[in-house]
């Protein structure tokens, strides 16, 4: 075989980048688009079901608002060190990324806390009809991602503190903190819409 | 070196990064040790712990494939059951009962463990040749999703073996599936099926679009996409808006059936009709989901054998994602006989009957791709001849059926079957079989019989129209679908019978395939890498390719890559072959932009899939399984990203 014929030498190229240049990142978009349609249609089903009858929420008191709102106030401020941490990500300073990542770890502890707590003041639950099946559904899938986000946040604490802290483990945090921001706005309306729409339509 | 590309580099090139002691392939490393070491580095090991812990996107797509077509034929026997059952008149063969589990697991079968998996696992095979890459994106997630479509698969003709088999059609409407009317656990294994196909096939749609994305050669910009490698990208974006549908409205019934939720319980609130439109809003893309990957075939088909490129390549392009958008507005033509409002009906009325133009569209620049090449009628291409046949007579039964007097008239009768199985053999099989006898050479590095194939062809052909075409008619004449069977006198008896020897038929001439199979895997003569003369990537290297893909990544200027530069085929130089490596481009224009490395093979992908299996099958016997189960399901997960020790720049192993 003859020497093949090439053009370009691409063994200067880096072998990480952050954001859209990784790989990492346009899975992680992938698996955000296929969660984000399942929090469409979930609440798409929630205004189904509220179509179906003339009370809303039917029989029932809406959620107590207190809980709710502590977490997404939580949720809220989460932001800020989120924001930080990412950019110390990308910029791979260790000792600052540990700080963020257990700060951000603490917060997915205090989120899910307050999370349990939500579920004790629905004023429903998912046997009693189909308005509390479909309450329980929105705030068990919401759920779900805060728990995997934590979940997340503490393997790579860990990564973090011990000798696994390599260059793509930065690259890991940066889209463990792109994923905690779709958590966060895949949370605003599902907030309005389990606390606020209830107290509108009464 | 020519440095006519250097241009196109990136900014942040450190060259400094060049890592000491890396082997890289280009000018300095002979082609037989690049081979060798590449073959190395990539090679699956041997015996059965790499059979269990392959990452490689071609075992793991043949698999996918030889896997699907043995549901097809599970389905197909079930096919030729229910057709004996209907032979004649009040036949006794198979009572109602099992009769219902034989439809409800045939068209489950067809539609979940074949028709949506066996395009996928084309696309997973042939997709990362095509763009002119290593590997797939994701190679590992590729593992997982295959073990996961196994489990499912496996999970749900167990349970028909052991009469637990769903019995409420593939579309399971409730209330008929739910928890008042369908006692036990057949539903359950139903919807437990939907989660473990419909999480395989989103994995499966994320590493496509990553490898359409990500991976492609460089220079390989949007316009030098070949028609396939779109008509996947389209059917991935597809499957992620649609599949999450059906996820959630299985998740409902599974909770409506075993802890009391009343999503679709009219009682308490719920809506049976909520079902129907979560599902079809699946059900419908589902169709192009199969529909699109077949255009791809076609086109890549027709490209080689009129030895031209297709003809209007942008419009083909435009009409494949029209295609794809438009199959999210016709979900409710499922439902005319709901009783909607007929003002938001006649939307869907418009949507069904706007969808035909992108379809005509490409069909039109076929046949003018056909006129004016030079087409040799090989039995790839006799396949697609059959679809345009078969397809457009679908196409227009469909077009019927969009009309809702006309659709009230025939709804649940055959003529809705004779339709569905016009366009979704027409549409699906027929452009399978065809992509089957064209890429063979490529997968297996044997070539099929061509006189074989022709009988192949020909017998499903006639067979095919004598079994499905008088369907039609006797569904004009009031026969209703999924009936175990039906009076004489009635005027049924003569074409039922016809339909069963035609379906005889079907069967003579898919055996004929599975003996051309192996009868060619037996014989000794190899197929050349690029037996057509075709023009895209993946008959750039050999048949089988190795488990590298290709030893040095190809530099693309145009379209039709072997067509326009032939043996003058250009390279970029610069991969490590000591290590897994791949090339990352631009989305868009395909510049080279990172060297990333690629995952070794690995248990946990299998061990994962065992410990969703247990979760999944759990949850249909005890709610608790999914919080119990789902330690297991962590730690695998766990184990499989955590980083190798001791790697100077460890594996990432998405």
């Amino acid at each position: 075989m003859s020497t093949p014929r090439y053009v370009l030498d691409v063994s200067v190229l880096p072998n990480y980048g952050y954001g859209t240049r990784s790989l990492t990142w346009w899975g992680l978009m992938g698996m955000i688009a296929i969660e984000s349609t399942v929090f469409v249609l979930a609440v798409g089903t929630y205004f189904y079901l509220m179509a179906q009858v003339s009370e809303w929420p039917p029989g029932r008191r809406p959620p107590d608002l207190e809980y709710g709102t502590v977490f997404t106030g939580v949720l809220l401020l989460s932001l800020i060190p989120n924001i930080w941490l990412q950019r110390q990500a990308e910029h791979e300073r260790l000792p600052q990324v540990r700080v963020g990542l257990v700060i951000m770890s603490l917060i997915g502890v205090i989120a899910s806390v307050v999370r349990a707590f939500e579920f004790t003041v629905l004023n429903v639950t998912w046997y009693d009809n189909a308005y509390g099946s479909i309450v329980l559904m929105l705030l068990g899938l919401h759920t779900v991602h805060v728990l995997t986000d934590l979940y997340d946040s503490l393997v790579l604490t860990v990564l973090m503190f011990t000798d696994h802290a390599k260059a793509r483990r930065y690259v890991d945090t940066a889209e463990n903190a792109t994923y905690w921001y779709f958590v966060v706005y895949a949370w605003l309306p599902i907030y309005v819409v389990l606390y606020w729409l209830p107290r509108w339509t009464q | 070196m020519s440095t006519i590309a250097s241009g196109i580099l990136p900014p942040d090139v450190r060259p400094a990064e060049r890592e000491r002691e890396a082997t890289y392939d280009g000018e300095s490393l002979d082609e037989v040790s690049t081979a060798q070491q590449l073959e190395k580095t990539w090679a699956t090991p041997r015996g059965l712990w790499g059979w269990l812990t392959t990452v490689d996107h071609k075992q793991v797509g043949r698999r996918y494939i030889v896997t699907a077509f043995v549901f097809f034929l599970l389905a197909g026997v079930l096919a030729v059951l229910m057709r004996l059952q209907l032979i004649k008149a009040d036949n006794g063969f198979i009572g109602p009962d099992l009769y219902n589990q034989i439809f409800t697991m045939h068209g489950s079968t067809m539609m979940f463990l074949f028709a949506v998996p066996v395009m996928e696992a084309m696309a997973v095979y042939l997709v990362p040749l095509m763009v002119g890459t290593r590997a797939i994106a994701f190679p590992r997630l590729n593992a997982f999703s295959y073990w996961i479509y196994l489990f499912g698969g496996i999970m749900l003709w167990t349970a028909f073996a052991f009469d637990i088999g769903p019995d409420t059609g593939w579309f399971a409407y409730v209330p008929l599936s739910g928890p008042a009317y369908a006692s036990g656990k057949r539903v359950d294994f139903w919807a437990q099926m939907i989660t473990f196909t419909e999480v395989a096939a989103l994995a499966i749609a994320v590493e496509i679009i990553g490898t359409v994305l990500k991976l492609r050669a460089p220079g390989m910009t949007l316009n030098r996409i070949p028609l396939f490698v779109w008509s996947m990208f389209v059917m991935a974006l597809m499957v992620m808006v649609a599949m999450p549908a059906v996820m959630l409205s299985s998740t409902c019934l599974i909770m409506d059936r075993l802890v009391g939720t009343h999503f679709f319980n009219p009682a308490e609130g719920g809506d049976a009709l909520l079902w129907q439109h979560l599902f079809w809003f699946f059900g419908h893309p589902e169709v192009y989901i199969i529909f699109i990957p077949a255009l791809g075939f076609i086109s890549a088909i027709v490209e080689t054998f009129s030895k031209r490129p297709v003809f209007g390549y942008p419009y083909m392009v435009l009409a494949l994602i029209a295609t794809g958008f438009f199959g999210f507005g016709l979900w409710v033509h499922h439902m005319f006989a709901t009783g909607l409002p007929h003002l938001g009906s006649s939307f869907f009325t418009a949507a069904s009957m706007a969808i035909a133009i992108p379809s005509g569209l490409q069909i039109f620049c076929w046949i003018a791709t056909l006129w004016s090449g030079k087409p040799v009628f090989h039995t790839p291409l006799l396949f697609v001849v059959g679809f345009f046949v078969i397809f457009v007579l679908g196409g227009l039964t469909g077009v019927m059926l969009a009309s809702i007097p006309m659709d009230l008239q025939v709804h649940d009768t055959y003529f809705v079957v004779a339709h569905f199985h016009y366009v979704l053999i027409g549409g699906g099989v027929f452009p399978l079989f065809g992509a089957f006898y064209y890429w063979f050479p490529k997968i297996t590095g044997k070539r099929l019989s061509e006189t074989l194939g022709k009988w192949n062809f020909w017998i499903f052909f006639v067979s095919f129209n004598i079994t499905f075409f008088p369907m039609h008619i006797l569904g004009l004449a009031g026969m209703p679908r999924r009936v175990y069977t039906y009076q004489a006198g009635l005027g049924w008896d003569g074409l039922n019978l016809l339909a069963t020897i035609g379906g005889m038929g079907i069967v003579i001439s898919v055996l004929l395939f599975i003996v051309n199979v192996v009868s060619s895997l037996r014989s000794a003569a190899r197929a050349p890498s690029n037996p057509w003369s075709a023009a895209t990537l993946e008959w750039a290297t050999s048949s089988p390719p190795p488990s590298y893909n290709f030893a040095h990544i190809p530099f693309v200027t145009s379209a039709q890559p072997l067509w326009d530069q032939g043996e003058q085929l250009m390279y970029v130089r610069g991969l490590r072959v000591d290590k897994r490596e791949i090339l990352l481009t631009t989305p868009l224009d395909a510049r080279p932009d990172l060297r990333e490395p690629s995952p070794d093979p690995s248990i946990w992908p299998l061990l994962s899939a065992l410990a969703v299996t247990a979760l999944f099958i759990g949850s249909i016997f005890n709610p608790w399984a999914v919080v119990i189960g789902a330690l297991p399901v962590a730690i695998a997960l766990t184990g499989w990203f955590w980083p190798k020790r001791n790697e100077a720049m460890e594996v990432e192993s998405a």
